[in-house]
């Protein structure tokens, strides 16, 4: 089916032929057509998903169920936590944690027989069975906009992509809308910015547009490094014409004829899927030259990334991408204005570019009837740490954290108590038990003194340190800080300096007020976003839990028992066997017998000298007493 | 193995087909990585040559990026997911427990050649922390206790 679409007609003509392709998976019951999708997310890949599809293919044959039954590797469903995953339309079911060997009974008692497979179904907590997708609670308040087609089609098959309705925002832009439209219908929208900032997409297509020069480009932020977060990847490898097709249509708003795609070399599923998806878009007329037979023109390269978070800036991607040393400049002038080789550029990132096309569409008032007041449609979010239900998760803006953690995520595993969720990444803060109830939004976030990010989102529990959570991220920054300023590259040393003190033991109360006022300084002084909210971890751990940081330095404890220097390792005589087994473990001779008894009357109870000791926990992890007699 | 010549004769191929444009010098290095296994001196003074710029240039390009080295790698390459999700769930853990067993530094070749060892941030199976990879395969929800076995696989 090769043709070139020529006009919009053609496009719709098209989709006409191909829609039936998704009948199946949109619940219609054809013919007793079956069809099987099985997650290829990066979870459920690491776990088998290719061989469960290679087993259901080879079961279908056996069976002679073959033109009945099909199967395919689909984008991430985003619960990933029950890994693999496969869903059965029309039925509209869904299977979970899947084996390979799994398959036989799939097709024997489900296909064949009508019989649900009972142990691959989710369990409530009561113990009953839940079949049906949106059912289960993980998805129950999930709200899938720019995460629409990710999961439901395969993103190699052109055709899938066209009977989902793709490419015909563009060609809506192109032939009943003029560019001024396009941007007020995304002004409209209320969409912002999804790569962490917030800044409203249409307000920066109005300047690109308004910038006035022979030559434009757009930009796609597919450099996504936030440590924890996998949001773009996933849209990337389960929608990429989505992003393809947005693109253009901002081309054709801010007068652009070439797109650049800015994508981690880290992600090699997504960039095939790019180039597959950018291949067919050319053949088949709706990038290149004359898009649809118009005379408006769009190309799109990929340029790699080689591993810098400070990319994800803008000015510094643009760096990257004209092959120099991706530092940041200082702004103004903004891309919009002097861009990639000194051309007005327009950046936005993958998740922003996958909202354009419904916005397009359905129109912007009506995406905006979701979300705030202020942060409309939705926002997705990778949400993982302490919690059960790790996964991909896109909700409504408005949404609360509670809802997110134990609605949507089951609340924290293995019965721990809650004590705050990380969100916005090295570059955001905590947020703790008061803030649960608070509606998410760019603002309110920021108000808690975290941030939107990119939609990292980590539950900490009660086993977690605060003053170790702030420094592991600032040891992150440390590490990616460009150097080009001094605040970021000197003064994100000395923080983390200080903090590896206070987590040695020999911080003091006067280093938590050094803390305080670089942390202000790096702020204000930094030349771009990623010095500028550096501090934003300690700083709000600082304030969430003060009484932590108190407890490393005046205590010399740490609460949660994670920071190894301030460990004391003790032996309780009433626990000990005797035995002798830590003292044999202990690599560097500080367990010795003591004179006082131990729980096996006839032997001495084992003792730790504190000055010798070097806090590994060899001897803990050797105890076989129930409880342990080594405690810390 | 292929001679020296080859290889450079592949790469020069490459940077022709980009008509030896500056602004590609990161996907060239990426060729030249995928070519020569890491980028020594000797090639990116080639580069710097072929494109007509100095070679400070492109060092200062290698150094920028962790993905470039100027070091071969070994045999298999060890990445341990220092992303949060995997950090919380104690990946430094898994970390140290790699660095002893092959008594190497994150960021150390062992002296046979055998392990690379590396980390990296978030490969997005968060579900599954602590994470890690070697040679690309992924090791779920890795134990302290389970290092030793993993690594005997490519011993």
């Amino acid at each position: 089916m090769c043709n070139k679409i020529n006009s919009q007609k053609d496009l719709l003509n098209m989709y006409e032929n191909v829609k039936g392709l998704m009948d199946v998976r949109n619940f219609v019951d054809k013919d007793e057509k079956r069809f099987i999708s099985v997650c290829a997310g990066p979870g459920c890949a690491a776990l088998g998903a290719n061989s469960i599809v290679e087993n259901l293919r080879k079961e279908i044959k056996e069976h002679g169920l073959e033109g009945k039954v099909e199967t395919d590797i689909t984008g991430c469903f985003g619960f990933c936590a029950k890994g693999p995953v496969i869903k059965i339309y029309p039925d509209n079911v869904f299977y979970m944690q899947v084996k390979p060997e799994d398959a036989k009974r799939i097709v024997e008692d489900h296909l064949i027989g009508g019989r649900l497979v009972n142990d691959l179904l989710y369990t409530k907590e009561d113990g009953t069975l839940i079949k049906e997708q949106n059912e289960i609670p993980f998805y129950k308040k999930q709200l899938r906009i720019a995460l629409n087609k990710v999961g439901l089609i395969n993103p190699e098959i052109f055709a899938e992509t066209i009977a989902t309705r793709g490419y015909q925002a563009l060609a809506k832009s192109l032939f009943e809308l003029t560019p001024e439209q396009v941007i007020d219908e995304v002004s409209k929208s209320g969409l912002r910015g999804r790569g962490g900032a917030g800044f409203p997409t249409g307000k920066k297509w109005s300047f690109a547009r308004a910038s006035k020069n022979d030559k434009k480009y757009i930009i796609c932020n597919a450099d996504e490094g936030d440590p924890g977060a996998f949001m773009d990847r996933s849209i990337l490898e389960g929608d990429p014409h989505s992003v393809l097709e947005a693109m253009a249509i901002a081309g054709y708003a801010i007068g652009a004829d070439e797109g650049e795609i800015y994508i981690r070399a880290e992600y090699p599923l997504a960039v095939s899927r790019l180039q597959i998806a950018l291949k067919q878009a050319y053949e088949f007329g709706v990038l290149g030259d004359n898009i649809m037979g118009t005379d408006f023109s769009f190309h799109i390269n990929i340029k790699y990334g080689a591993g810098a978070f400070v990319c994800g800036e803008e000015t510094a991607l643009i760096h990257s991408i004209e092959g120099k040393r991706g530092e940041p400049t200082l702004k103004p002038p903004f891309p919009a204005v002097s861009g990639l080789f000194g051309k007005p550029t327009n950046v936005n990132n993958v998740e922003t570019w996958a909202n354009i096309p419904t916005i397009i569409l359905d129109g912007g008032d009506n995406f905006a009837k979701v979300g705030t007041e202020k942060s409309k449609g939705t926002k997705v979010f990778a949400l993982a740490g302490k919690v059960n239900n790790v996964g991909l998760v896109e909700i409504p803006m408005g949404t609360t954290l509670r809802e997110i953690i134990y609605d949507i995520g089951g609340g924290i595993k293995n019965g721990k108590k809650f004590k705050a969720v990380q969100t916005g990444g090295p570059s955001g803060g905590c947020l703790t038990e008061k803030d649960l109830d608070t509606p998410i939004d760019y603002d309110n976030l920021v108000a808690k003194g975290s941030m939107m990010g990119s939609g990292g989102m980590i539950v900490l529990d009660e086993d977690d340190c605060m003053v170790d959570i702030a420094k592991f991220y600032l040891e992150f920054t440390v590490e990616e800080s460009c150097g080009k300023c001094t605040p970021c590259r000197v003064g994100n040393k000395r923080m983390l300096e200080i903090l590896e003190k206070i987590t040695n033991g020999d911080g003091t109360l006067e280093d938590l007020e050094t803390l305080k006022r670089l942390a202000t300084v790096i702020k204000d002084c930094s030349l771009c976003a990623l010095g500028q909210s550096a501090p934003n971890p300690v700083l709000s751990t600082m304030l969430g839990f003060p009484e932590e940081y108190k407890a490393h330095v005046v205590d010399k404890e740490c609460p949660a028992k994670v920071c190894k220097g301030l460990l004391k390792y003790h032996i309780v005589e009433n626990n000990c066997l005797g035995c002798g087994n830590c003292a044999r473990h202990c690599p560097v001779g500080a367990i010795t017998k003591s004179d006082k008894p131990s729980k096996n009357e006839h032997l001495m109870a084992y003792q730790i000298n504190p000055d010798i000791c070097i806090k590994c926990g060899t001897c803990m992890e050797n105890c076989p007493a129930k409880p342990k007699a080594i405690e810390r | 193995m292929r001679t020296n010549q080859e290889m450079f004769a592949e790469l020069d191929e490459f940077i022709e087909s980009v008509g030896c444009n500056p602004s590609e010098l990161i996907a060239i290095l990426h060729k030249a990585q995928a070519i020569f296994g890491y980028l020594p001196m000797e090639v990116q003074k080639h580069i710097a040559k072929k494109l007509n710029i100095n070679v400070s240039k492109v060092y200062g390009v290698v150094t920028f990026y962790s993905f470039f080295t100027m070091e071969p790698k070994g045999e298999n390459v060890i990445s341990i997911c220092l992303g949060t999700a995997c950090f919380v769930r104690g990946s430094g853990k898994i970390l140290e427990q790699v660095e002893q067993f092959l008594g190497i530094k994150n960021g150390e070749t062992t002296p046979d050649g055998k392990f690379t060892l590396t980390t990296l941030r978030c490969v997005g199976a968060c579900a599954l922390a602590p994470v890690m990879q070697i040679n690309g395969k992924t090791y779920g929800g890795v134990k302290e206790e389970d290092v030793p076995n993993i690594l005997a696989e490519y011993m």
